[in-house]
C-alpha cells in the first residue's frame, strides 16, 4: 500500500527537479554521510583524549597488564565478519531478494550481539580484577572510548531489528532501500572505528 | 513525614534570597496567566496543530526568534544585576556566591540560548526562501532541533529556582566544576541543558548543509547564491566540525561527576588543562559560528540599501570559508598562560592574527559596495553602517592586541578582555541579528516594523554600548579582573564602573524600546502588499509576504546573481516576461507531534540525571527511544497540495497587490 503511494509520488515528482520522494531519499543518504563525519569527530576527540591520558595510570595497573588478547581478537574477527555479511545483505537487496536480505541482516545482527556479549564479558572480567572507570585517568579513557563504540553497536542492533520488521511489512521500496543502505554505512563505519580501537587501545598497548 | 517533605523542599527549591522569591511568584503568575488565556479562548488545539507540531520552517523560525528574545531578556537581566552590584565599591546587593551564579548563567544564556537560537531562527526564516526551496532538507529533524533547544534551555533556566544555578563560569572549567569543589546540582543542570540543546544544534547544522547544497533552485550555481546563504553554509560547516567536540567534552565532564572518573580531576592522573583545550576547540569556532551569519546579513543589507551589487562577491565567499577554517586553529589563544611554550603560543598568535585578514577584506567590501551607491538609511542599514562597522573594527583591533601572546599575559582575564569580546559579540552578532530581524520582518509577518521607534532603539543600544564598554577597556588596563563581585574604594575604579553601569541600563532601555516597537507595529501595522518593501535583490522578495506555506507556487529558475533584481531591471526596460509554467501539485511534509514529545522525554532524562533520580532518567531515555522507533515506523509523513488550492492561495495573496 505504502509502496504504491511512494511509487506514484516518485512518478509525479520525476520530471521536476528537487522535490518528491526520489530526491528525498538521496537527500537523506547525504544527510547521513554528514552525520558520519560528525561521528568521526566525536570518536576522534575520544581517541585524542585516550592518547593524552594513555600514560596517566597514577601508579595503578596499565592496560598491558590487564588485557586478555584472545577474547579481543575473537571480537575483532566477529565484527569484521558482520561487516561482510551486511555486504551480502546489500547484494541480496540489489537482486530484489527480500528473504535473503532479511536473513543476512539477521546474521549480521547476531554477530553484532556476540561482539557486545564478548565486550561486556571483558568489562565484567576487568571489574572483577579491580579495574574500574575510577581507577585512574587511563582507565576512565579506556572505558569511555570502548563503551562509546559498544553503545553505537547496540543502537545499531536495535535499529537493524526495526528495519528487518519494516522490510517484512513493506518489502523492498525506495524508503526501505535507503534505510538498508544507511544501516550498512553505519555498520561499516563502526567496523572502521573498531579497527582503530583495536590498534590504538589494544595492539599498541600490548606490543 | 511532614519534616521529610520540608527537608526535601528546602533542598529542591532555591531559598533564602528575596530576588528568587520574587522570580518564583513571577513564574507562577505567568504560567497561570498563559494557561488561563489558552483555556479561556479555547486555543489549546490551535496551539498544538498550528505551532507545537508544525514542521514548517517559517513557523519554526518564528518560535526560535520568540524563545531567543525571551532569553535575551533573561540574560540581559543577569547583566543588569551584575552592573548594579558593581556600580559602587563595597556594594552588598548580591552575595559573592549569587554573583558567581549570575555571571555563569549570563554567559551561557547569551551565547547558547540567545545567539544560537536567534541565528537558527534567521536560518529558518530566510535560507529556504533565499535559495528558492519549498522547505529544508529534513523538516521533521528541523522541528526536533527546535524542541531539543527548547528543552535544553528550559532545563538550564529552571536551575535558578530549583536546585541552584551553575556557578563555575560559562565554560565550567574544572577542577572548579568538578565534584570536589562543586558538589551541588548546578553543574549538572549546565551539562544536561547544554548537551540536549547541543544535539539539536548539530542536527540543524547537518540539515542546512544538505538544504543549501542540494535544494537550490535550478540554475542557482553556488557562485550565484546569495551571501547570507553562503554565510549559513560556512557557519554550518563549522557547527558540524565543532559541536561533536562539545558533546564529548560535556559527556566526559558528566562521567567525571557521575561515575567518579578521572578525566579532569586533580587526582588519579586527571588533567584539567585538557578540558580547557577541548572546550575551546569547540568554543573558539563557536564565536565564528555565530558571527558568520551576521556577516551574511550585513552583506545583504548593504547591497539592498546601496542599490548596488555586492562589491567583491567572490572575495566575500573566500573570506567566509577562510574564516570558518582558520577559526579551528586558534583555540589556544584563550590560554596563552597555560605554559605550553613560546613556539606553541607563537603559532596560535599568528593564526589568530591571520583571521583579521579575511575579516578586513569583508569590511572593505561593504564600504566599497556603498561607494557611488544610492545609499538610504532605513533601520537595518543604520544597524549595519553606524552600528556594526565601527564597533566591529574597534573590537577587531583590540582582538589583535589580545592575540599578541606576551601582551596577553597582561590583559588575560581582565576587563579589557570583557570589553573586547562584548564589542565583537554585541557589535557583530547582536547588532547583526537585530538588523536581520528588522530587514526580514516584513517577509515573515507581512508588515514593516515602525521606523521611528526602531531608530530610537538603535541609538539607545548603540550609545549605551559605548558608554558601557569603553570604560571597561580602561578599568581592565588599571587591573580590574573579570568575575570580581566587588572592589574597594581605594582601587580607583569607581567612576569608570559607574559610567559603565549607566551604559548597561541605556542598552536595557534600547531593548525595551525594541519590544515597544514590535508591539506598536503589530497594533498599527500597515500591511505590505508588494512582497518586496525594501526593493530587494534576492529570491525571497519575489513571493508574497508573508510567504505561503509552500513558499514558491512555481519552482523559480535562476539565471543571475541577485536574480530578482535582474528580473525587475529587465521588466523596467520593457523586456517581455517569460511565460509562467503550469502549476503542479506540491509535495509537503505532514505535521508531527513526535519532536515535542521526544524533547519532553529528553527533559525528563536530563532532570532525572541532575538529581540522580534514575527512576526518572531511565524512563526518560526509554521514551526517547520509543519516539525514535515510532518515527521510524511511520510511513505516512507527507501529502500533496492540489493545484486548485495553490491557485486559491496565490489569488488571495496576489489579490491585494
Amino acid at each position: 500500500m505504502a509502496s504504491n503511494k511512494n511509487h506514484a509520488a516518485q512518478a509525479r515528482a520525476g520530471n521536476h527537479g528537487h522535490d518528491g520522494h526520489h530526491d528525498l531519499e538521496s537527500l537523506r543518504l547525504m544527510g547521513f554521510w554528514i552525520f558520519l563525519i560528525t561521528d568521526c569527530i566525536l570518536f576522534g576527540t575520544l581517541f585524542a583524549t585516550y592518547a593524552v591520558l594513555s600514560n596517566s595510570t597514577a601508579g595503578g595497573p596499565t592496560g598491558a597488564e590487564m588485557f586478555e588478547m584472545p577474547g579481543i581478537i575473537a571480537e575483532t574477527f566477529i565484527l569484521l565478519t558482520s561487516s561482510f555479511t551486511s555486504g551480502l545483505a546489500l547484494l541480496c537487496m540489489n537482486r530484489g531478494d527480500r528473504k535473503g536480505l532479511i536473513g543476512w541482516l539477521a546474521v549480521t545482527a547476531a554477530l553484532g550481539a556476540c561482539f557486545i556479549g564478548l565486550e561486556l564479558n571483558e568489562f565484567v572480567h576487568l571489574v572483577h580484577e579491580g579495574v574500574t572507570i575510577g581507577t585512574s585517568a587511563y582507565w576512565s579513557a579506556f572505558y569511555t572510548l570502548v563503551s562509546t563504540h559498544g553503545i553505537h553497536v547496540t543502537i545499531g542492533l536495535f535499529w537493524m531489528i526495526a528495519i528487518m520488521i519494516q522490510l517484512g511489512k513493506h518489502g523492498i521500496t525506495p524508503v526501505t532501500r535507503r534505510k538498508v543502505n544507511v544501516i550498512g554505512l553505519y555498520w561499516h563505519f563502526l567496523d572502521v572505528v573498531w579497527i582503530f580501537v583495536f590498534t590504538v587501545v589494544y595492539m599498541m598497548e600490548v606490543m | 513525614m511532614w519534616q521529610n517533605i520540608k527537608d526535601f523542599a528546602a533542598d529542591f527549591f532555591v531559598t533564602g534570597d528575596p530576588l528568587i522569591y520574587g522570580a518564583d511568584v513571577a513564574i507562577v503568575l505567568t504560567m497561570s496567566a498563559i494557561v488561563f488565556v489558552l483555556t479561556y479562548f479555547k486555543k489549546w488545539k490551535w496551539l498544538w496543530t498550528e505551532w507545537l507540531t508544525t514542521v514548517d520552517h517559517k513557523r519554526i523560525g518564528i518560535m526560535y526568534v520568540i524563545a531567543s528574545l525571551l532569553m535575551l531578556f533573561r540574560g540581559g537581566m543577569d547583566a543588569l544585576l551584575m552592573r548594579t552590584q558593581l556600580v559602587m565599591p563595597e556594594m552588598e546587593f548580591l552575595s559573592p556566591e549569587h554573583y558567581n551564579e549570575i555571571f555563569t548563567t549570563h554567559g551561557v544564556i547569551m551565547i547558547l540560548f540567545m545567539a544560537m537560537p536567534l541565528m537558527f531562527g534567521l536560518f529558518n526564516l530566510v535560507v529556504p526562501l533565499q535559495i528558492g526551496a519549498r522547505d529544508v532538507a529534513f523538516p521533521f529533524l528541523n522541528s526536533l532541533s527546535f524542541w531539543l533547544f527548547f528543552a535544553g534551555a528550559m532545563l538550564f533556566n529552571i536551575s535558578f529556582v530549583i536546585g541552584g544555578s551553575p556557578n563555575a563560569g560559562w565554560l565550567a572549567y574544572p577542577p572548579l566544576s568538578g565534584t570536589m569543589f562543586n558538589p551541588g546540582v548546578g553543574q549538572d543542570f549546565y551539562i544536561w541543558g547544554i548537551q540536549i540543546s547541543g544535539i539539536g544544534s548539530l542536527a540543524t547544522g547537518i540539515n542546512f548543509i544538505v538544504t543549501i547544497l542540494k535544494m537550490r533552485a535550478p540554475g542557482m550555481k553556488l557562485m550565484k547564491m546569495p551571501m547570507f546563504s553562503w554565510s549559513v553554509l560556512g557557519s554550518c560547516l563549522a557547527i558540524i566540525l565543532a559541536f561533536p567536540i562539545l558533546t564529548v567534552t560535556l559527556a566526559l565532564s558528566f562521567i567525571d561527576r557521575y561515575f567518579g572518573a578521572h578525566f579532569f580531576t586533580l587526582d588519579g592522573g586527571g588533567n584539567p588543562m585538557m578540558y580547557i583545550n577541548l572546550i575551546w576547540m569547540w568554543g573558539h569556532p563557536e564565536v565564528y559560528i555565530v558571527v558568520l551569519p551576521a556577516f551574511g546579513i550585513f552583506s545583504e543589507i548593504v547591497a539592498t540599501f546601496a542599490r548596488k551589487k555586492l562589491f567583491g562577491y567572490k572575495s566575500m565567499v573566500f573570506a567566509i570559508m577562510a574564516i570558518s577554517v582558520v577559526s579551528f586553529i586558534t583555540w589556544a589563544h584563550h590560554f596563552f598562560t597555560m605554559g605550553s611554550g613560546a613556539d606553541v603560543n607563537a603559532f596560535f598568535a599568528v593564526s589568530t592574527m591571520i583571521i583579521a585578514i579575511p575579516t578586513g577584506v569583508k569590511v572593505f567590501n561593504w564600504i566599497f559596495t556603498m561607494f557611488k551607491g544610492k545609499v538610504s538609511f532605513e533601520t537595518p542599514m543604520l544597524w549595519t553602517v553606524l552600528g556594526f562597522i565601527p564597533c566591529f573594527v574597534v573590537g577587531g583591533m583590540t582582538g589583535v592586541m589580545l592575540s599578541v601572546a606576551p601582551a596577553d599575559f597582561q590583559f588575560h582575564n581582565s576587563y579589557f578582555l570583557i570589553a573586547h569580546f562584548h564589542q565583537t559579540l554585541i557589535g557583530g552578532v547582536v547588532f547583526g541579528y537585530i538588523a536581520g530581524l528588522v530587514y526580514w520582518w516584513p517577509k515573515v509577518f507581512g508588515f514593516k516594523l515602525n521606523e521611528k521607534l526602531g531608530k530610537w532603539s538603535f541609538w539607545f543600544w548603540n550609545i549605551g554600548f559605548y558608554v558601557c564598554f569603553m570604560p571597561q577597556y580602561v578599568v581592565g588596563l588599571m587591573g580590574m579582573t573579570r568575575r570580581v563581585s566587588t572592589y574597594s574604594w581605594d582601587s580607583g575604579w569607581w567612576g569608570l564602573n559607574l559610567v559603565s553601569t549607566i551604559g548597561g541600563f541605556l542598552m536595557g532601555a534600547g531593548f525595551l524600546i525594541m519590544v515597544w516597537q514590535i508591539l506598536h507595529s503589530i497594533k498599527f501595522m500597515e500591511r505590505d502588499t508588494t512582497g518586496d518593501p525594501w526593493n530587494g535583490r534576492t529570491l525571497e522578495w519575489s513571493i508574497p509576504s508573508p510567504a505561503p506555506m509552500y513558499n514558491f507556487a512555481r519552482t523559480p529558475v535562476v539565471e543571475h546573481l541577485d536574480d530578482w533584481w535582474e528580473k525587475k531591471q529587465r521588466k523596467a526596460k520593457g523586456e517581455p516576461e517569460k511565460p509562467l509554467a503550469p502549476l503542479e501539485p506540491i509535495h509537503m511534509p505532514k505535521n508531527s507531534g513526535i519532536p515535542i514529545i521526544m524533547s519532553g522525554f529528553w527533559f525528563l532524562a536530563g532532570f532525572g540525571l541532575v538529581f540522580d533520580w534514575l527512576w526518572m532518567a531511565i524512563p526518560g531515555f526509554l521514551g526517547v527511544f520509543a519516539c525514535m522507533f515510532a518515527h521510524s515506523f511511520n510511513y505516512d509523513t507527507d501529502y500533496y497540495i492540489p493545484v486548485d488550492e495553490i491557485e486559491r492561495t496565490e489569488a488571495a495573496a496576489r489579490g491585494t497587490v
